[in-house]
């Protein structure tokens, strides 16, 4: 199979070149395109039949020309070479090593596209993890297995926040293998280098994989980098047992390339000229995190995302807050107001949290103190829209209660350093006194008896 | 003679074959080497356009396409109870055997299993006339469910020239003999996009209740309507579905999971068998059916999925049941219809959906109903429709949930801002509506209580109250408004907190019976009424809000367990005494 040369290219528009005189190609399969100086780039065929194959070149379609490019259809559909030997290692959006060292010696070859998880065959997320946090750790709980993205902004500190969960979360643990998988999609040199570094200071490097797309990088590449970061991630976690943390950023920029692609395809656009797929394609990155039965290990993916104009109805976050289970959405108040990690926690939410936390795993009162929270600082926000209208003076005391529980919220539980790594107990503790400016009458969420012994 | 051709285009779900001039429009082909399973959508020529509903990643032209010559069916018999199917009804259970912890292609298995044997016992004899659809038997397939085994809706019924006798028989035996019609076997197929028959159809007069207070009490869905469920993603849509599906009076629940998350599914497999039906005390799971097309799982065949749950939710009404099928999310569905529209080129209406969204969402919704079924014995049967919406960026303008609404009588509008101050379910009060408020008005009256109707109006006005003078409060602070209408602000608090609120997650709140729905709504419709009487006859806002009563009546729905309703009655009696104290110690001036 395979190794057939076509000569014939009939179109090139955009990221797409169409291959006329086609006898044999298979939707998916892997093409090498060879330019006049001899130069190879990749691509994968979307659409094939009657004598014609449309690809797509991930480099882009830049200095190719109809009379002097070859296509040559692999005959099988793009695989990621994959062995323990990656560890350490850097590639680039395609999952070619960019360290200047050689391909590793590969265990197998794998699908990017992995296939769909059985869901019968799913083990359900229920096990804490600690990343030191304590706005996640106390409010919503990632849990192994979890896909969890964060929803930020330009300029926010949204790259600080994943970094440090993927330094802490790493660290703690109970002897199990863990692994970091980070891929850079689209995103500022700067920034991938700033996670490089980070890695590499906790020591978490030699046990992380990094897949660097730049922004300078062809953007069409953008479509893989995830695929063979998770391709990666699932043969670490479910063949060698790793846990592994899988970090996206950014997933904007992947939806962009694809809207391109769709563009190019001449297709009937959905949203803001996103393609109608766009929902199935992001679930096929996002749902490639879980757990399996009877394997020991686990994917979990924190993907980052900015939103457009900071608009979380915006077809990306909408459609990935409905695959993903939860959001942590930064605020630009809280940013401009200069905490840090200043997350919105009546925007955010870990559906997984309430199997993950309370006795056995975290402590028996954690559901209802963080409830409790949660409709306080509620609360604070209202008695604050309020006082904007009548002024403090017209608050009751109550009220004033109220306003002091969503400052102590935001000054002392919410803040946080970058290198400060909270155990789950000190963030539980610091919710109660965060709480207990409270009198006790309004604590209707917590049971007595975790009154009685937490309450400061 | 079925159809035989070879494939000249593939792009993504979409194949085109050509040769294929025998093929029939919605007949199932299998595709390629591997025997992908597809159906056939459109016909030009000798041109077949194919969906298929596994990954065509590899597929290539030149490959055959061979038809089967039956459209896409499901296969109805005992043993569907309790399973996890695709959306073309493979048991997942069964694939995982093939091919491990991921999904693999062109695996051909069974949706039930042939070889079990059930203990059937026959209830017409040799002789009898019997008719399509009439029932000849019964097995027990669960602790939970008593299946009987019916003709085929479209049998040509006769006589009965041979029958069984009771024992135990697997699927692949024939029970019974019709003159002049095939031997009868305990399951048959029936193909998915086709409504089963029944004889008669009826109103929806009785409620299906669900134990979640703020859909009995305020938004009621009757047993045989339909109802949607749209609200943007974080809302609480799954979880209130969840809760439908665990306590809803039916005897028999279909869950899809149309294009949604993996962990849901798996999150239902393991609590529902854990779960106790509050009628029978048996595990929920032995009433349930799943049918999970997840988010990633191949996207025509989440097309499939909805008319896969619907044709097994029918096929369990005509045996009489009360059947309510859940499908979580219709947005899904229309999304894999406007990729296969795409695919086919066709002229698109609004944001890309092809311009039959609207027929095929009103031929889905109208597969609900309560009927009477064909053949004997008489009886009656339903099938609830409950959809969940994914409105895009939460607009319920868009195209699905807009069309779903001239379709449905139920209107569950989730609300994000509640969602945001953690008020669940957040279903909002004032953008929900019911059409079967006064269907089931009298089932109420009847069974619980006489004032239902009433109570619940009176309630709803305050809710409604409420409403308009937030905006006075937003404006202006709540010091402008006079005793009797911050009154009002204060019992619609109350109402919120102590009735629409329910916190599924706790062991009490997570059902609550109709009678003691209906307690709370005497008490706090008691207390409005109680409070404004106290006010006109002198009373301070500040000594009716600070009665000692008010926290309980706030906390009774997680407090008083069903069987505890004289607990109840005590609160309404404090109540009556702390007011008339109020008159009695003088407060009033």
């Amino acid at each position: 199979m395979g190794g057939v040369q076509y000569s014939k290219i009939a179109e090139i528009k955009g990221p797409l070149v169409i291959v006329d005189g086609v006898e044999s190609a298979a939707f998916d399969e892997l093409v090498e395109i060879e330019t006049a100086e001899g130069e190879r780039r990749l691509g994968k065929v979307l659409e094939v039949g009657n004598g014609k194959a449309i690809v797509q070149v991930f480099e882009g379609t830049t200095g190719l020309s109809i009379s002097a490019t070859n296509a040559r259809f692999v005959g099988k559909v793009m695989e990621m070479p994959v062995s323990r030997e990656v560890l350490g290692r850097v590639f680039d959006g395609l999952g070619r090593p960019k360290d200047g060292l050689p391909d590793p010696i590969a265990d197998k070859f794998i699908d990017i596209n992995g296939e769909p998880m059985n869901p019968e065959q799913r083990e359900y997320p229920k096990d804490f993890i600690q990343t030191g946090v304590s706005v996640i750790d106390g409010m919503m709980t990632l849990v192994r297995g979890q896909k969890l993205p964060i929803f930020s902004g330009s300029g926010m500190s949204h790259n600080l926040l994943a970094a440090q969960i993927a330094r802490q979360a790493s660290v703690v643990g109970t002897g199990d293998d863990f692994a970091v998988v980070f891929a850079a999609i689209g995103v500022q040199y700067s920034e991938a280098e700033y996670f490089r570094r980070s890695l590499e200071e906790s020591g978490a490097l030699k046990r992380s994989v990094l897949f660097l797309n730049t922004a300078d990088d062809p953007a069409i590449e953008r479509i893989i980098t995830p695929r063979v970061a998770l391709t990666v991630a699932e043969y670490l976690a479910f063949d060698l047992g790793m846990h592994v943390l899988v970090i996206l950023t950014d997933m904007t920029n992947y939806a962009e390339a694809l809207r391109e692609i769709s563009a190019a395809r001449e297709e009937v656009p959905g949203r803001k000229g996103y393609p109608g797929y766009l929902y199935t394609d992001l679930s096929t990155v996002y749902e490639r995190a879980g757990k399996l039965d009877g394997r020991k290990g686990s994917v979990t993916q924190v993907p980052i995302l900015s939103m457009p104009s900071d608009d979380i109805t915006h077809p990306i976050p909408d459609l990935t807050g409905y695959i993903t289970e939860g959001q942590v959405v930064l605020g630009r108040d809280l940013f401009r107001k200069g905490v840090y990690p200043p997350v919105n926690i009546l925007m955010s939410l870990s559906r997984l949290m309430k199997d993950g936390i309370g006795e056995g795993s975290t402590r028996g009162d954690h559901g209802e103190i963080s409830n409790q929270a949660y409709d306080a600082y509620s609360r604070a926000q209202e008695v604050r829209a309020l006082a904007g209208i009548v002024g403090k003076a017209g608050l009751t005391e109550v009220d004033l209660k109220y306003m002091d529980v969503g400052d102590a919220f935001e000054e002392l539980f919410l803040a946080q350093a970058t290198d400060s790594n909270r155990p789950i107990e000190e963030t539980l503790g610091l919710l109660w006194e965060v709480v207990s400016k409270l009198p006790k009458s309004e604590i209707t969420k917590v049971k007595d008896a975790n009154i009685e012994r937490y309450y400061k | 003679m079925a159809a035989s051709g070879r494939i000249v285009w593939v792009s993504g779900p979409a194949v085109r074959a050509d040769g294929m001039s025998d093929a029939k429009m919605y007949e199932t082909v299998t595709v390629g080497e591997s025997k992908l399973v597809g159906e056939v959508i459109r016909l030009t020529g000798d041109v077949a356009f194919i969906q298929v509903y596994e990954s065509t990643s590899g597929l290539r032209p030149g490959e055959p396409v061979e038809g089967t010559g039956s459209p896409l069916s499901v296969l109805l018999g005992p043993g569907i109870i309790g399973q996890l199917y695709d959306g073309i009804q493979r048991p997942l259970r069964e694939l995982s055997k093939a091919s491990g912890s991921f999904i693999g292609r062109g695996i051909v298995t069974s949706p039930v299993d042939m070889s079990k044997k059930y203990h059937f016992v026959p209830s017409v004899s040799a002789g009898d006339q019997v008719e399509a659809g009439g029932i000849i038997g019964s097995v027990k397939e669960t602790d939970l469910i008593d299946h009987p085994i019916m003709l085929p809706p479209d049998h040509p019924g006769g006589k009965i020239s041979g029958i069984v006798q009771e024992g135990d028989y697997t699927l692949e035996d024939e029970v019974a003999q019709v003159e002049g019609a095939e031997p009868v076997r305990m399951c048959h197929r029936w193909p998915v996009r086709k409504p089963r028959p029944y004889r008669e159809r009826y109103d929806p007069t009785v409620p299906l209740l669900t134990g979640q207070r703020v859909i009995d009490t305020f938004f009621p869905i009757a047993k045989g309507g339909t109802g949607s469920i749209p609200g943007a993603f974080g809302t609480g849509k799954t979880v209130t579905l969840h809760q439908i599906a665990k306590w809803a009076d039916s005897q028999v629940v279909v869950y899809i999971g149309c294009g949604e998350r993996g962990n849901e599914m798996t999150e239902v497999l393991v609590e529902f068998p854990h779960l106790k039906d509050p009628r029978s005390g048996k595990p929920l799971m032995d009433r349930t059916v799943l049918v999970a097309n997840t988010s990633n799982m191949p996207v025509a065949a989440r097309e499939a999925s909805i008319y896969t749950g619907v044709t097994i939710a029918e096929y369990y009404r005509d045996m009489g049941k009360d059947v309510v099928l859940v499908a979580d999310s219709t947005s899904r569905w229309a999304e894999a219809l406007r990729e296969m529209s795409g695919r086919l080129e066709e002229m698109p209406a609004e944001e890309g959906y092809p311009s039959y969204l609207a027929s095929r969402l009103a031929e889905f919704y109208e597969r609900a109903g309560r009927v009477r079924a064909r053949g004997g014995p008489d009886r009656d049967g339903s099938v609830t429709l409950v959809g969940a919406v994914s409105p895009s960026g939460g607009d319920f303008t868009e195209p699905v949930t807009t069309h779903t609404m001239r379709f449905i009588k139920t209107f569950w509008a989730l609300d994000a801002k509640l969602a945001y101050s953690r008020h669940y379910p957040s279903i909002n009060w004032m953008s929900s509506y019911s059409g079967y408020l006064d269907d089931i008005a009298q089932w109420w009256g009847k069974n619980v209580g006489g004032d239902w109707l009433d109570l619940r109006s009176r309630a709803y006005g305050v809710l409604q109250r409420e409403d308009t003078l937030k905006e006075i409060v937003r404006l202006l602070g709540p010091d402008a408004l006079p005793d009797e209408e911050k009154l009002i602000l204060e019992v619609a608090r109350m109402v919120k907190i102590g009735l629409l609120q329910q916190n599924s997650f706790d062991d009490v709140d997570t059902y609550c019976s109709p009678e003691k729905q209906y307690r709370l709504l005497q008490l706090l419709v008691g207390f409005y009424e109680k409070g404004l009487q106290a006010l006109r006859e002198g009373a301070k806002l500040s000594d009716v809000r600070e009665l000692p009563v008010v926290p309980a009546l706030l906390k009774a729905r997680m407090d008083v367990k069903d069987d505890e309703m004289p607990k109840l009655e005590g609160l309404a009696s404090q109540m009556e005494e702390q007011f008339r104290g109020m008159a009695g110690t003088g407060v009033s001036k």
